[in-house]
């Protein structure tokens, strides 16, 4: 059973490899780009609300056919 | 496929362009049609030595381009299958020869002048200029892929190319199945792939010693029997022909029709 889940996985992870990579190579964008957008927008947040640093999130997705840019800012309690 | 002139592209080198674009022009011209394929891989010619004509090369493409020749000159006739030629590369010129206007002028003149019916162009692998020069004449494309993360990743880009190009009848050639593995899990299957880049099929071929065998004595799979690749590659050549050959259960035939419905809308 472990064994038969360890083996799924490595197409499955390699699927999951290639949409990510595809997303942002589509999007044309480069890893670092995405830092430094990260920290760009956290600074603008900031302004307007308490934004928590540790769990800011930004990524790109695709959905049907088009590329979404998500950012999840979890707000300070 | 309606287009007259087909580039053979891929992206990443290594994943079987030559041998497809030899086994499906061989098998085109046994099907009956007037076939002229062309080496444009300047300075890493091979396309030669995997049909088997290596010995009767003369003149090569750079010689036609720079008018040392005439066109007719440099094909090379294949006499095991009538209406098959080959243009091959050249192997010591330099890439900056390759003009893509007087390549397309070629291949114009071929179809025009020569009454080819199909002209299959093998490309060199990646983005750079020589392949640009490759697509430039195209209408369509057949994508070799390997269902595997880097050559399913660079497939990619090379269809965004073809598409900015304006080359746009592409099909995707899913080669080195492992169905076994397929099963198993620990391969990507021809619905992911399908799926990941959005393009049709138009060949499966499993992994198969006879694809080295056939190199290795210059032979073309499609012409020697028992084959499963060959088969696979002969089904190809009759899908770029316009026939409804379905394709074989190398896998679970239900879950790939329902991934091509899923994203083709029932096409």
């Amino acid at each position: 059973m472990g064994l038969f889940w360890w083996r799924r996985k490595s197409k499955e992870k390699a699927r999951e490899r290639l949409k990510l990579v595809l997303a942002y190579d589509r999007a044309k964008l480069a890893p670092g780009k995405m830092e430094g957008l990260k920290a760009e927008l956290l600074e603008v947040l900031k302004r307007y609300f308490p934004a928590d640093e540790q769990g800011v999130e930004v990524r790109v997705e695709e959905r049907g056919e088009h590329m979404v840019l998500i950012a999840e800012i979890p707000v300070k309690p | 496929m309606k287009a007259k002139t087909i580039v053979v592209t891929s992206g990443k080198g290594g994943v079987g362009k030559t041998t497809t674009t030899a086994n499906v022009g061989t098998a085109l011209a046994k099907l009956g049609e007037k076939v002229a394929v062309i080496d444009v891989d300047v300075g890493l010619r091979n396309l030669d030595v995997v049909m088997g004509l290596e010995s009767r090369v003369v003149f090569d493409l750079v010689d036609v381009l720079e008018g040392r020749t005439e066109l007719k000159k440099a094909l090379v006739r294949d006499k095991r299958v009538e209406g098959l030629y080959l243009l091959p590369a050249s192997q010591t010129k330099d890439k900056e020869a390759l003009d893509a206007e007087r390549f397309k002028a070629i291949v114009g003149e071929l179809l025009d002048e020569h009454g080819f019916d199909r002209v299959l162009i093998d490309s060199p692998a990646g983005i750079e200029r020589g392949f640009q020069t490759a697509a430039a004449p195209a209408e369509g494309a057949l994508v070799v892929v390997n269902p595997e993360v880097s050559s399913v990743r660079d497939a990619d880009r090379i269809i965004g190319m073809l598409e900015a190009m304006g080359v746009s009848e592409n099909y995707l050639v899913i080669n080195r199945l492992r169905p076994e593995m397929v099963k198993r899990g620990d391969m990507l299957a021809v619905e992911d792939v399908i799926e990941i880049l959005g393009l049709k099929p138009i060949g499966i071929v499993p992994e198969d010693d006879q694809v080295l065998v056939s190199t290795n004595v210059g032979e073309p799979l499609v012409l020697r029997s028992g084959s499963a690749a060959g088969r696979a590659l002969l089904e190809t050549a009759r899908r770029i022909k316009g026939e409804a050959v379905p394709f074989p259960s190398l896998e679970d035939r239900k879950g790939l029709w329902a991934a091509i419905r899923r994203i083709f809308g029932g096409a």
